[in-house]
């Protein structure tokens, strides 16, 4: 068996590749906002909420931070109509992933408020800063600095991730890599394709977020 | 409710037990042997990329590129070039060999990041001090460098290697049998999905989960102090 | 002939150049000092001649022998006749002050163990720390480590030693006891280049004094020269200013 890698079959198919792309970005974007606002939240109740509210929250990113988001889609998928819950795939992908990210969010948030310094609330306040303030000019300049790159490295992750939606059929950059090889059976040239479209995707990303970082927040460290 | 606990009698079977041992086996074979081989290779692209011990620029070119390329794929699409490019090569190769080379591939890069990370936790002086002293770039690494940045690379090397013993869930789609696959085989024959998933979440959480908490602690016990 | 000569050496930090046009001479057993404003290439110089910056132009000889910067083999043989000690002290912090003695002549050189560690507890004591030989960098204080640097650098035997603002990153009440280490040395005949800003002592022990600034030496003469009756302007300003406080 002779197989020559054949670049031009696949060619025609880019741009249908790119709108993958696209959608990719979206859902990297939309299980991001999820997922962070479910981590504010979550990580403010750890640091400020009521001593009950504390262990259900760590038990849920505990147990999110250490088991396989793909099985993780897979319970709710195929588990939760069993009692009821019926989701469509993209619906469970993005309610997986959010969740997901939720729990690394958490994590990531956390930390920001723990690095918030004490002696820099306290001398905003002797200098009479009101409390909203102190909140505006002192510790969200910080958090905000202190948990950008952290958050950037998690929205590059995610845009990886997302390549997981395709085995529940979403048609994202992977999913019509399926479609082009069943069509094509160019396999390895279709897939080594998507994989520079992820490596091209994610290096976009990674600069745009290095150049916002760089300067809204003065973070020197490139992320390459 | 009744009804899954009724049911969990039958899939606790002695058959079904061993089926998931043996995935469970296999999950943790995977995950080592990809992350071992991974490491081995990241050392070897940290070093090839540091200025300090290989001159010759294109060299440390192709490790920056090496690194750039395989850290940004994600884990099914390599998968799946791995599983093609075997294929062409005419490679006759299992399926674990194909999922524990794409662990290997996608563990070198981030590894080679982890190690980067540990070696440039040394303070510059440290090498003007060896070089002074007329040792060779890999003499200095061996005896004063890498002794000094193993507290630094081991932590997050842990951490990672959790993130890839669950990436391994993936390998399920080519169908190596690791515990994904057999919990999608249980779920196939019958058994209801909240059993089937919901065992091996418990299962990869018991892996996982003390692995995480022994990074943690590592990490508490390796923190550098001031000086040494 | 000369022990060391420098002859017209020029160094550049990327764009910038930081030594220009240097000219020294040293005999044998001189002890040289270098001093100078900040970031007048005074420690540049020693970082050059140690080869751990390549030079633009120019010429070094010892014992009239031209020494090569430019191939890895060459630099070996540049590095065995020049020991240096730096401002951090730079001690290996993974190894006991015993190995960090030890360790380049045993894994460079490749002596005989056993005779290099009788050398290097020889050393140790004549440096004042034979009950420090088993403590790490971190235990000790930073004038001990410095004494241990010395010590490193020795167990080299190098032809001649160069000491970057050894004491520098001292606390001053650690500073005495690196001085008394120095003058020990320079009392045995060792040829030394001292970058240093302690002018009493530099006084004390040197034969020659360099004054460097923006990378050119300005001014080159006997202590009482420089220190009582300097002969430029530039020169006569920065002793002046110093020795003021």
């Amino acid at each position: 068996m002779s197989y020559t890698l054949q670049f031009g079959q696949v060619t025609p198919y880019l741009g249908y590749l790119a709108g993958g792309a696209w959608l990719a970005l979206q859902l990297a974007a939309i299980a991001f906002v999820l997922g962070w606002a479910i981590g504010l939240g979550c990580a403010s109740t750890l640091h400020y909420g009521p001593r009950w509210a504390r262990w259900p929250i760590r038990a849920y990113v505990v147990f999110f931070l250490n088991t396989p988001l793909l099985v993780q889609i897979f319970f709710l998928y195929f588990a939760l109509p069993d009692w009821g819950i019926l989701l469509g795939s993209f619906q469970a992908v993005v309610l997986g992933m959010s969740l997901n990210a939720g729990a690394y969010l958490t994590e990531i948030q956390r930390a920001g408020f723990n690095s918030i310094r004490q002696a820099e609330v306290e001398a905003a306040e002797t200098l009479g800063f009101t409390r909203v303030q102190s909140i505006r000019y002192v510790v969200l300049p910080h958090i905000l600095k202190v948990l950008f790159p952290p958050l950037s490295n998690q929205y590059i992750i995610l845009t990886m991730t997302t390549s997981i939606a395709a085995i529940f059929g979403v048609e994202e950059l992977t999913g019509r890599t399926y479609n082009i090889n069943a069509q094509t059976f160019r396999s390895l040239e279709i897939f080594s394709i998507a994989a520079l479209y992820y490596v091209v995707l994610t290096l976009i990303a990674s600069a745009a977020l290095y150049a916002v970082g760089r300067y809204f927040f003065r973070i020197k460290r490139s992320p390459f | 409710m009744a009804a899954l606990i009724e049911e969990a009698g039958r899939f606790y079977s002695y058959y079904n037990l061993i089926y998931l041992g043996k995935a469970f086996l296999f999950t943790i074979l995977l995950s080592f042997a990809g992350c071992g081989i991974g490491f081995v290779l990241g050392a070897g692209l940290a070093v090839m990329r540091h200025p300090r011990i290989v001159s010759f620029a294109p060299l440390r070119w192709f490790a920056l590129l090496y690194v750039e390329l395989f850290r940004r794929i994600p884990f099914l699409v390599l998968l799946m070039v791995v599983f093609f490019a075997f294929q062409l090569a005419g490679a006759d190769v299992t399926m674990f060999t194909v999922a524990a080379t794409t662990v290997a591939l996608s563990a070198s890069a981030f590894s080679a990041e982890n190690v980067r990370a540990g070696l440039e936790s040394i303070h510059p002086n440290q090498w003007d001090a060896a070089e002074a002293m007329n040792m060779g770039g890999l003499t200095a690494l061996r005896r004063v460098v890498l002794p000094q940045s193993w507290r630094v690379i081991i932590p997050p090397s842990m951490t990672y290697s959790v993130g890839l013993v669950k990436a391994t869930s993936i390998a399920s789609q080519i169908g190596v049998l690791e515990l994904t696959y057999a919990a999608k085989i249980l779920n196939q024959k019958g058994f209801s999905a909240a059993l089937c998933f919901g065992t091996i979440l418990v299962l990869y959480f018991c892996l996982c989960y003390p692995l995480n908490l022994f990074a943690t602690s590592l990490e508490k016990r390796l923190a550098p102090s001031r000086n040494r | 002939m000369p022990h060391l000569a420098i002859d017209n050496l020029n160094a550049d930090y990327g764009a910038t150049p930081i030594l220009r046009d240097v000219d020294l001479s040293v005999e044998r057993g001189e002890i040289v000092a270098i001093i100078g404003p900040s970031g007048s290439g005074k420690s540049t110089l020693l970082r050059v001649l140690t080869g751990l910056l390549k030079p633009r132009s120019g010429r070094v000889e010892i014992a009239g022998e031209v020494v090569n910067y430019t191939s890895a083999a060459a630099l070996r043989k540049v590095r065995d006749r020049f020991a240096i000690v730096f401002q951090q002290y730079n001690l290996f912090q993974n190894m006991t002050a015993l190995r960090n003695v030890t360790i380049a002549p045993t894994i460079v050189k490749k002596r005989n163990a056993a005779e290099v560690e009788r050398e290097a507890r020889a050393l140790l004591e004549k440096v004042g720390l034979s009950h420090r030989i088993d403590a790490y960098p971190d235990e000790m204080s930073g004038g001990q480590q410095q004494r241990v640097a010395i010590a490193r650098a020795l167990a080299l035997k190098p032809e001649i030693l160069l000491l970057d603002e050894v004491t520098s990153a001292l606390d001053p009440e650690l500073v005495a006891e690196v001085l008394d280490t120095i003058r020990t040395l320079a009392s045995e005949g060792m040829t030394m280049l001292i970058v240093s800003h302690e002018m009493a002592f530099v006084r004390e022990v040197a034969t020659k004094v360099v004054f460097m600034a923006d990378g050119r030496i300005v001014e080159v003469g006997p202590p009482a020269q420089i220190f009582d009756a300097p002969q430029t302007e530039r020169c006569a300003e920065f002793v002046r200013r110093i020795l003021r406080h």
